[in-house]
């Protein structure tokens, strides 16, 4: 399995994605730049990763310049046809920004940016990046966003729950999923989702901050190893 | 021809706006009274070159609706003067 990062202006988790994906988890690694108009050394059994930051400064509203690159025309090509798309934190406002999700990220309910280990219960094993999480598994991975109270109208998420869309709820160490472990005021506690389809994920936390015994937390690399091992079994 | 643009971006009414809320609640500071339900949204003026006033509506329509707003949580209206 290989992976793209794709490089916007303003990206700033990119290497840390990079780093974790080729050395901790050992897989060959591609650099995509925004301006880049072809994907097509990817097959459906690749994953393209936008990773976090502050594409195009957050102008406007994040998410919604870099939606509009070059490169996205083609994810969203390649998300049609099948291959696996990752979006986390200003990847995650972009992929709802350029409709491969649904719903939005809004200003958090404090007005604050929140830079903080959050705890995650996972709601699903039915998707590939969670499929290797135990059922109700708990993780402990950090947030650091101002943007990313989800919300999406009554109808839409009423769809993410009866198609089982609902990756990851913020929730307590115990999780415990109430007002109280919802750092941002996200409806249903959301902090990560996937599409229909199941090829494309979206969440707010960053995974690749959690997955090195090094830096004291490695519950991040559970959806990395769980991603790679869906597909390649 | 020459227009002018003037659009406005709002958050949904049916949506909290911190950034209102909080500039609501702290106006009391300022000693004035009875007022609640403050909004905040964007203002956005632009100049464009179109061949007729419905040309520039429609090219607004379009920005607005691509880019400029996003139908998940907000809504805009506009207002398209000949420069």
């Amino acid at each position: 399995m290989k992976f793209g990062v794709v490089i916007f202006p303003g990206s700033n988790c990119d290497s840390d994605m990079i780093h974790v994906l080729g050395q901790v988890v050992g897989h060959e690694v591609v650099e995509i730049w925004h301006k880049d108009t072809k994907l097509q050394d990817f097959t459906e059994e690749d994953c393209i990763v936008l990773p976090g930051g502050f594409s195009y400064g957050d102008y406007l509203r994040c998410g919604a310049i870099a939606s509009h690159s070059p490169i996205m025309k083609e994810v969203i090509k390649f998300a049609n046809r099948g291959g696996y798309v990752l979006g986390v934190c200003n990847g995650f406002q972009i992929l709802c920004e350029s409709g491969l999700l649904p719903g939005a990220l809004l200003r958090n309910h404090s007005q604050k940016f929140i830079c903080k280990n959050v705890y995650l219960k996972t709601q699903t094993t039915n998707s590939a990046i969670t499929k290797g999480i135990p059922t109700g598994g708990v993780l402990k991975i950090p947030i650091a966003h101002a943007e990313g109270r989800y919300y999406a109208d009554d109808y839409t998420i009423l769809d993410l729950i009866q198609n089982d869309q609902i990756l990851f709820k913020y929730s307590d160490e115990q999780g415990v999923t109430n007002d109280d472990s919802n750092p941002n005021g996200s409806l249903e506690g959301i902090a990560g989702i996937c599409n229909k389809n199941r090829n494309v994920f979206g969440m707010m936390p960053h995974p690749e901050r959690a997955a090195e015994t090094i830096l004291g937390n490695t519950d991040g690399l559970q959806l990395f190893n769980s991603l790679t091992a869906s597909v390649l079994t | 021809m020459k227009f002018v643009a003037e659009i406005n971006v709002m958050p949904l009414k049916e949506l909290l706006d911190p950034q209102g809320k909080t500039v609501s609640n702290n106006l009391k500071n300022l000693g004035i009274e009875g007022i609640n339900d403050v909004r905040i949204g964007k203002r956005i003026t632009m100049n464009l070159e179109a061949n007729s006033e419905e040309d520039a509506r429609e090219k607004v329509e379009q920005t607005c609706k691509r880019l400029l707003a996003n139908m998940v949580m907000e809504s805009y209206a506009y207002t398209v003067q000949q420069a």
